[in-house]
C-alpha cells in the first residue's frame, strides 16, 4: 500500500505556492486596526546606572500615545533565571537594555519620540571577557549573585579520566574558541499585542514556542495584577527561526505593557539593525580539550572544560552544555569522559539558542582535535573514525540508548565520494587538502522540559478532506507538509486533500516547541496516531454499509462493504474491500451518511504523542531523545597560500535520517544547515567591541550569497527507525553541525597549520602560515 | 514636498500623490498595502524588495517612489494569470524546493525574471550572479538556482 503513498516522495511544499505569490502573511504584513506602533529606547552604557530619565519632550509629540520607563508600569520580570525585567529602571547592564518605550500612530514619530528622551547615566566599568569576569575584583554584572560566575554547575562524569590518560598511548590536547555567530532570519521579530475589554491578551508574534511563550504572557499577567485574564498566542507565516525565537524578549513585554497603557493594540516590529544588535547569539565558548587513544587507536578518554561568554542576562545560552554534553560523551565510542562547563556574566550580548544548539561548537573542538589524534597515533583520520565509530545497541557514557545508527555508512559513504583512501596515498596535490567530521544529535525528540509531547487533532469533513491541528509550529522547514504526507497516507488520501491548522493557541493542541530538530518524529507521530484513530472511526462505520447507485441507463444496483471493518481499507478517497478490490465506497459519501443520519457521528480523533525518553539526572544522564542521527561531512578545499583564501571544491553531506519522508526538503534542510555552517566556519562573526556590535548590517556581517554557493552533495543514508514516524528521525539541525571542523581538518591537510578559532579568516590562514615558515 | 505621480503597476495605470521621502517599498506596502514586496534590511542590501522598474530588478527599499513616475513596475503580485495560474518561475520555486520560510522569495523570483527577460538562457554563473544581491538565510541557495534553470528550460522550449 504504501508504494501509492506520497511517504518518500518529492511532495512541493504546501505553502509554496502562496509564498512564490507573495500571499503568505508575515508579521511585518499584519496591521490589526487602531494599531499603534511602539518602539524602544536603549541603553547608551554597556554598564552603567541610571541617574534619570526625562520623557517630557516625547510626552508633547503631536502622535505619541504613550511613554514608559520602569517607574510607570509593573515590574514584569522574565528569562531563564528571570535576571531582567522588561524595563530597566537602577542600571543597564549591557547596550540592549531597554530602558523607556513610546507608541505612536505611525512609527517615524514613534522614531522621534525616543531621539527626545533624555537619560542621565552614571557609567561603570564593564567587563567584556569571561575569563576576566571569573577573576578577584573583577566589575559584577549584577551585585546581588557576588560573583559573574553563573550558578549553574555543569558537570558530567563518567570513569576515571585522570586514570585513562596516564594508561593512553596517545594523547592530544589543545585550546578551541567559538565567536558570536547570529541567526539572520530573513524576516525581523516583531510583535502584536491587543487587550480585549475583559483584559485577555493577544500576541500576534513570529515564535517557536507558541506554548511556552503563552504561559510566559500568562506569567506577565499576573505581574500587571490582571488576576484572571489569559493569553492566546496567532502566529503568522514566520520568516526562519533557527532557534532565535525560543524564548520570550523584553520587547514583547514592552509591546503588551504599551498596549495595556493604550488600550490599543501595539506593534513593535525589529529593524534590520536592532536584529542584529538585540538578537541574542550563538555562545561564544573558550574550550579546552584533551583526547587520548591506545595503540590501537581506541579511544581511551575525552576531557573537555569550557568557559562561555552568558552576557547580562541568561536565557537559553546558559543552558546549551547540556546538548555540548552529546557529542562530548556519545559522539564515537568512548568509555571515560569528563566535562565542565561554566557560564559568566559579562557586559556583553546574552546569548541563547542557534541551530545545533551548542552541538556546533563542541563538535569543532572534538572533531578538530580528533585529527590531532589521529596524527599523534599515526592512524588515517578516517579509518580512526570508523574504529571508533558508534553503533546500533550502543548505551552511551551519558546513558543514551543508540538504536539505530547509520554512522558507519555515513563516514563509508564520504570516504567514497572523496576518494579518500586514494587520495590519502596518492601524491599531494599542492594546496588541496580533505577533511572530514561527524555528528551526533537528537533525533527522537529531546526531553528538556518535563514534556516532550505535542498534541493532534484530526477531523473529517463531509467531503473527506481533512482538517489537522497540531500544535507544530513550522518556520520554513515543512513541517505542515510533512505532517500533512503522513497524515494523507495513513487515512488513505491526497496530500492536497489535507489542510494544517496550526496558527493559534486557542484552536490547536499543545506542544512544547519547534526545536531540538523534534518535529517530524514528535509532531508526526502524534498526526499519526490521531489520523490512526480517525481512519479506524471511518472503517468502523463503512462495515456493512449499502451503498444504492444508478448507472447511466438508470438501472439500480447495490454496493455492499465488508461486514468486518479489518476487512477494509481506504485508498485513493474510497473505502475498498479486501476481499473483493472491485467493491469500494467513495469516502466523502460514507462521511456524508455519517453527518445525515440519525444518531449521526463525528469523524474526529486526538492524539498527545510524549515520546518515552527521559530527563537528564542530578549527574546530567538520562535517554534525552528516543533515538539519534548521525551524519558525516567531508569536504575538499583548496587554499591560496599567498592570499589565505579558501575555496570549498567538493562538499559530501552524508546523513543517517531514518528515511526520508520527503526527500525534497530533507535535502533543502541540509544544503542550507551546511551553508549555515560553511559560514560559522569562514566567514561569520558579530564583532563586539567592548560590548557594541560593530557590524550590524549585511555588508559586515557575511552570510553566504548565491555567489558563495558551495557544492553540497547529500548523501540520505536510511535506517528506518522503529520509533520514528514511517522510520524518520530528525534533520533540522544535524546538517549544521560538522560543517566547521570538517573544513578545518581539510585545510590543515591542504597547508599544515591548524586554526583553532572561528571564523577561519583569510588573515588568520597567512598569519599561521607565516608562524609555520 | 508631495508630488503627483502616474505609472502602471502590474498592468493597472495609477495616479496617485506620494512624498518626497517615500520609497518605492513604502509607497508600495504601506500606503497600497500590497505587502508581497518583502522588507528584509530597508537599506539595499539583502534583496528582499527586489521588483522590476521598467524591466530592471531594483531594490525597493531604496528606490524614491517619485522616480516611477512613467514607468512601469512589476511586483510579484503581478506575475501568475489572473486564473491563479503560476508564472514558470513560480512553478519552478514551488516545484523544486526553492522555498523555505519563503521571506526572500518574492525578491529572489524578481530578480530572477530581470535576469530570463534579458538572458533567457543563462549559464549557472550568470545565475548566481544576478542573484547576488538577494540573500537566503534558508536554502544555501542550490534548489534556488535549480529552479531558475529549470524556469529557463521550460521557457525556452515553449
Amino acid at each position: 500500500m504504501e508504494a501509492l503513498g506520497s511517504v518518500g516522495k518529492r511532495v512541493p511544499k504546501l505553502d509554496a505556492a502562496d509564498k512564490v505569490t507573495g500571499r503568505a502573511v508575515y508579521i511585518q504584513d499584519l496591521k490589526v486596526p487602531g494599531m499603534l506602533y511602539g518602539k524602544i529606547l536603549r541603553s547608551k552604557y554597556p554598564h552603567a546606572r541610571i541617574i534619570h530619565i526625562d520623557t517630557s519632550k516625547a510626552k508633547k509629540l503631536l502622535g505619541v500615545r504613550a511613554v514608559i520607563t520602569a517607574e510607570d508600569v509593573p515590574e514584569v520580570r522574565f528569562g531563564l533565571m528571570k535576571d531582567q525585567p522588561a524595563l530597566k529602571g537602577q542600571k543597564v547592564r549591557s547596550y540592549r537594555d531597554e530602558v523607556a518605550a513610546v507608541a505612536a500612530i505611525d512609527p517615524q514619530i514613534a522614531e522621534e519620540a525616543i531621539s527626545s528622551i533624555e537619560v542621565e547615566y552614571d557609567s561603570l566599568p564593564g567587563v567584556f571577557n569571561p575569563e576576566e569576569a571569573m577573576k578577584e575584583g573583577a566589575p559584577l554584572v549584577h551585585e546581588e549573585n557576588k560573583s559573574n560566575v553563573l550558578k549553574i554547575p555543569w558537570k558530567l562524569v563518567e570513569g576515571d579520566v585522570d586514570q585513562a590518560r596516564k594508561d593512553s598511548a596517545f594523547v592530544a590536547e589543545d585550546s578551541y574558541d567559538l565567536t558570536w555567530v547570529t541567526h539572520c532570519c530573513m524576516g525581523t521579530e516583531g510583535v502584536i499585542a491587543d487587550f480585549d475589554l475583559r483584559n485577555n491578551l493577544t500576541v500576534y508574534r513570529n515564535t517557536q514556542i507558541p506554548y511556552l511563550a503563552q504561559r510566559d504572557f500568562n506569567d506577565a499577567l499576573r505581574a500587571m495584577g490582571l488576576k484572571g485574564s489569559k493569553s492566546r498566542v496567532i502566529k503568522p507565516t514566520i520568516a526562519g527561526g533557527f532557534g532565535s525565537k525560543l524564548d520570550t524578549y523584553a520587547f514583547e513585554y514592552i509591546a503588551i505593557l504599551l498596549a495595556y497603557v493604550t488600550r490599543k493594540p501595539v506593534k513593535i516590529l525589529q529593524t534590520r539593525e536592532e536584529e542584529f544588535r538585540y538578537t541574542s547569539t550563538r555562545q561564544p565558548a573558550i574550550v579546552n580539550i584533551a583526547q587520548g587513544c591506545d595503540q590501537n587507536g581506541k579511544l581511551t578518554f575525552r576531557d573537555i572544560s569550557m568557559t562561555l561568554d552568558n552576557g547580562a542576562y541568561t536565557s537559553w545560552g546558559a543552558t546549551t552544555p547540556s546538548v555540548m554534553m552529546m557529542p562530548i560523551s556519545s559522539l564515537y565510542k568512548v568509555p571515560n569522559v569528563r566535562y565542565e562547563a561554566t557560564c559568566v556574566y559579562t557586559n556583553n550580548t546574552w546569548s541563547q539558542a542557534m541551530r545545533g544548539y551548542g552541538n556546533p561548537q563542541a563538535t569543532f573542538a572534538i572533531e578538530s582535535n580528533l585529527d590531532q589524534l589521529a596524527l599523534e597515533a599515526g592512524i588515517d583520520p578516517m579509518e580512526f573514525r570508523l574504529i571508533n565509530a558508534n553503533e546500533p545497541g550502543e548505551i552511551t557514557p551519558q546513558r543514551f540508548k543508540i538504536t539505530t545508527c547509520g554512522l558507519k555508512e555515513c563516514i563509508w559513504e564520504v570516504g567514497k565520494r572523496l576518494e579518500w583512501e586514494k587520495r590519502k596515498k596518492g601524491a599531494k596535490i599542492e594546496g588541496r587538502g580533505i577533511g572530514m567530521a561527524s555528528l551526533i544529535h537528537v533525533g527522537g525528540g529531546a526531553r528538556v522540559y518535563k514534556s516532550d509531547g505535542c498534541g493532534t487533532i484530526v477531523k473529517v469533513d463531509d467531503f473527506g478532506t481533512v482538517s489537522v491541528f497540531t500544535g507544530a509550529t513550522d518556520i520554513g522547514q515543512g513541517a505542515e507538509t510533512v505532517i500533512a504526507q503522513m497524515v494523507a497516507d495513513e487515512i488513505g488520501v491526497m496530500p492536497e486533500d489535507v489542510t494544517i491548522i496550526d496558527n493559534d493557541t486557542d484552536v490547536c493542541p499543545w506542544d512544547v516547541g519547534v526545536h531540538a530538530s523534534r518535529t517530524t518524529f514528535v509532531a508526526g507521530n502524534s498526526a499519526l496516531m490521531a489520523a490512526r484513530k480517525v481512519k479506524e472511526q471511518i472503517l468502523k462505520i463503512s462495515a456493512g454499509y449499502v451503498d444504492r447507485w444508478k448507472d447511466k441507463e438508470g438501472n439500480r444496483h447495490e454496493t455492499k462493504l465488508d461486514d468486518d471493518p479489518a476487512n477494509l481499507f481506504v485508498r485513493d478517497r474510497m473505502i475498498c474491500s479486501a476481499t473483493d478490490p472491485e467493491t469500494k465506497v467513495s469516502l466523502g459519501k460514507i462521511l456524508r451518511g455519517a453527518h445525515y443520519s440519525q444518531g449521526g457521528t463525528m469523524i474526529m480523533a486526538e492524539h498527545f504523542y510524549d515520546p518515552d525518553n527521559e530527563n537528564l539526572d542530578r549527574e546530567f544522564k538520562g535517554n534525552l531523545s528516543k533515538t539519534y542521527a548521525y551524519g558525516t561531512h567531508g569536504v575538499e578545499v583548496e587554499v591560496d597560500k599567498e592570499t589565505g583564501k579558501v575555496k570549498i571544491l567538493k562538499y559530501i553531506a552524508a546523513h543517517d535520517v531514518g528515511r526520508a519522508i520527503n526527500p525534497m526538503l530533507l535535502e533543502g534542510q541540509i544544503y542550507g544547515a551546511a551553508a549555515m555552517g560553511t559560514g560559522y566556519a569562514l566567514t561569520e562573526q558579530l564583532i563586539l567591541e567592548e560590548g557594541k556590535v560593530m557590524n550590524a548590517n549585511f555588508r559586515d556581517y557575511k552570510i553566504l550569497t548565491a555567489k558563495d554557493v558551495i557544492p553540497v552533495e547529500p548523501v540520505i543514508v536510511e535506517t528506518m527507525d522503529q520509533d520514528g514516524p514511517y522510520g524518520a528521525k530528525g534533520i533540522g539541525e544535524p546538517g549544521c553541525v560538522p560543517s566547521a571542523p570538517a573544513i578545518a581538518n581539510a585545510i590543515y591537510d591542504a597547508i599544515g597549520v591548524r586554526i583553532k578559532s572561528l571564523p577561519i579568516t583569510p588573515e588568520k590562514i597567512v598569519e599561521a602560515l607565516r608562524g609555520k615558515k | 514636498m508631495k508630488q503627483v505621480i502616474s505609472f502602471v503597476l502590474n498592468g493597472d495605470r495609477m495616479e496617485l500623490e506620494v512624498e518626497s521621502h517615500w520609497t518605492l517599498l513604502y509607497l508600495l506596502r504601506e500606503h497600497l498595502e500590497i505587502t508581497g514586496t518583502k522588507p528584509g534590511c530597508e537599506s539595499g542590501e539583502c534583496g528582499a524588495c527586489t521588483v522590476l522598474v521598467n524591466g530592471k530588478a531594483i531594490n525597493s527599499c531604496i528606490f524614491p517612489a517619485m522616480e516611477v513616475h512613467g514607468a512601469t513596475v512589476i511586483t510579484i503580485e503581478g506575475l501568475a494569470k489572473p486564473s491563479g495560474e503560476l508564472h514558470p518561475l513560480q512553478k519552478a520555486f514551488v516545484e523544486h524546493g526553492g522555498v523555505q520560510c519563503g521571506f526572500c522569495t518574492p525578491g529572489m523570483i524578481m530578480a530572477a525574471k530581470g535576469l530570463l527577460d534579458e538572458n533567457p538562457n543563462p549559464t549557472e554563473d550568470e545565475i548566481r550572479h544576478a542573484l547576488a544581491g538577494n540573500i537566503c538565510r534558508c536554502t544555501g541557495y542550490v534548489q534556488i538556482i535549480e529552479a531558475v534553470m529549470a524556469a529557463s528550460r521550460t521557457a525556452s522550449q515553449q
